[in-house]
């Protein structure tokens, strides 16, 4: 697993700024799958995040989770 | 030179020539800003003077711009890849930024722009990361514009870079009611900043937004290295273009840009900047933009609403996430804060 902020992997390296800021005012940014830098679109309400290999994903779903 | 508001221990309540009571009289009674080397003497304030500075400024906001909040969303229809150097920006395609290229359709576009009108707000407005806009840009957003106009009811504002004449006098003939354009900081720290392009380029747009009879609305980012001296030059740089709005920004250190490594900028020292602007602008509306979250927290947002500010970015903004509506929303309930009309601004 790959961290969304900043790409590298969770299992290794220090996440806490990482998470700290996607908890606050980022969208994810690499997919957590495979660490590619994601297509990204903020809108007022919301965010899409795109990953050329795993799809798409939203700021909705991620609420759910 | 001094870098935090803390530094230099100067101004004492109740003393004759007390920077606090010399702008009670000259910006509250008299609705005049303050000079440069004023602006710097509120900035120079020791942090126990804060709470007294933020309430002179709520006290003027409400005296010469009235007891309204503006209202604003915004969204970006063209993101990263720009040739620009803005060392804080993460949409640059200069810096090994994250952000990658985007575009927003038309339907998208719309539907922001309804969104945002459903939270009570007057400003929609749209961004796109370029150096200035193209054909293509231009046809998107005579096409957005008017779908926008034709489907919601909201003003809307564009901010697309740098203009020529040509293409200020197309968007004031679409109907654009307001442009941003930020000169970002001081025009002395400017080169530290931009180098792809300079302070004055930006304020000959801006000269021709006015002329053209839009609304202006130019602000920039607090902490990007200014000095406490050039945040004062640039609050009366500010001054001089009397623009309509002024958002202010915190800085977001954001991975891969030049400014990755800045701090973020400390609350206290965020309100005491916001005070000491609000002062020397009297009449403008000063609007909450982006980093407050980060800077501020939620107890020093309302700070900033009870301390000079009078208008928010409401959910989220170009590449970065806002809280949601529905909290700014509160916050301004709880604060008996109306939210200025669509008819107020016409
Ligand atoms: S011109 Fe705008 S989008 Fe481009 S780098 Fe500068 S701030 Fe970013
Ligand atoms: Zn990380
Ligand atoms: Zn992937």
């Amino acid at each position: 697993m790959f961290c969304s902020f900043c790409g590298g992997e969770t299992a290794s390296g220090d996440h806490e700024h990482c998470r700290s800021r996607l908890s606050l005012i980022d969208p994810p940014r690499y997919c957590a799958e495979c660490a590619r830098r994601m297509v990204v679109q903020v809108d007022p309400m919301g965010w899409t995040a795109r990953c050329s290999r795993h799809g798409e994903r939203t700021s909705a779903e991620a609420a759910q989770r | 030179m001094t870098t935090a508001s803390t530094d230099t221990a100067t101004g004492t309540a109740g003393e004759p020539g007390d920077i606090l009571a010399v702008a009670r009289e000259q910006v509250l009674e008299r609705g005049e800003g303050l000079s440069e080397a004023q602006v710097l003497e509120v900035l120079q304030l020791p942090a126990e003077r804060l709470t007294e500075a933020l309430a002179l400024a709520h006290e003027v906001r409400v005296r010469w711009c009235g007891p309204d909040i503006e209202v604003e969303g915004i969204v970006s229809l063209k993101t990263g890849g720009c040739p620009e150097d803005c060392h804080f920006c993460s949409q640059s395609g200069l810096f090994d930024s994250p952000v990658r290229a985007a575009w927003l359709d038309k339907d998208r576009l719309v539907e922001a722009a309804k969104q945002t009108a459903k939270t009570g707000a007057t400003e929609f407005c749209i961004v796109a990361a370029v150096r200035g806009p193209d054909e293509k840009l231009m046809e998107q957003i005579r096409v957005g514009v008017a779908a926008i106009r034709a489907e919601v009811d909201i003003n809307v504002a564009c901010s697309l870079g740098m203009l020529t004449q040509e293409q200020v006098d197309r968007l004031a003939a679409m109907g654009v009611h307001r442009y941003n354009h930020n000169l970002e900081t001081a025009r002395s720290h400017f080169p530290e900043v931009v180098t792809t392009h300079t302070w004055e380029e930006r304020w000959e747009t801006l000269q021709m937004v006015r002329a053209a009879g839009m609304e202006v609305c130019c602000g920039g980012i607090i902490g990007m290295g200014e000095t406490l001296e050039q945040r004062a030059e640039f609050a009366v740089q500010l001054a001089e273009l009397e623009p309509d709005e002024v958002p202010m920004n915190f800085l977001i250190p954001n991975p891969g840009t030049p400014f990755a490594h800045l701090d973020v900028p400390q609350g206290p020292d965020a309100l005491m900047t916001i005070a000491a602007f609000r002062l020397a602008m009297p009449k403008t509306v000063l609007r909450f933009a982006g980093g407050r979250e980060l800077t501020l927290g939620d107890l020093g947002a309302e700070q900033g609403m009870l301390g000079g500010v009078n208008a928010i970015i409401v959910g989220n903004y170009l590449t970065n996430l806002g809280r949601p509506a529905e909290q700014d929303l509160e916050m301004l309930e709880t604060l008996k804060m109306p939210i200025k009309a669509l008819n107020d601004t016409l």
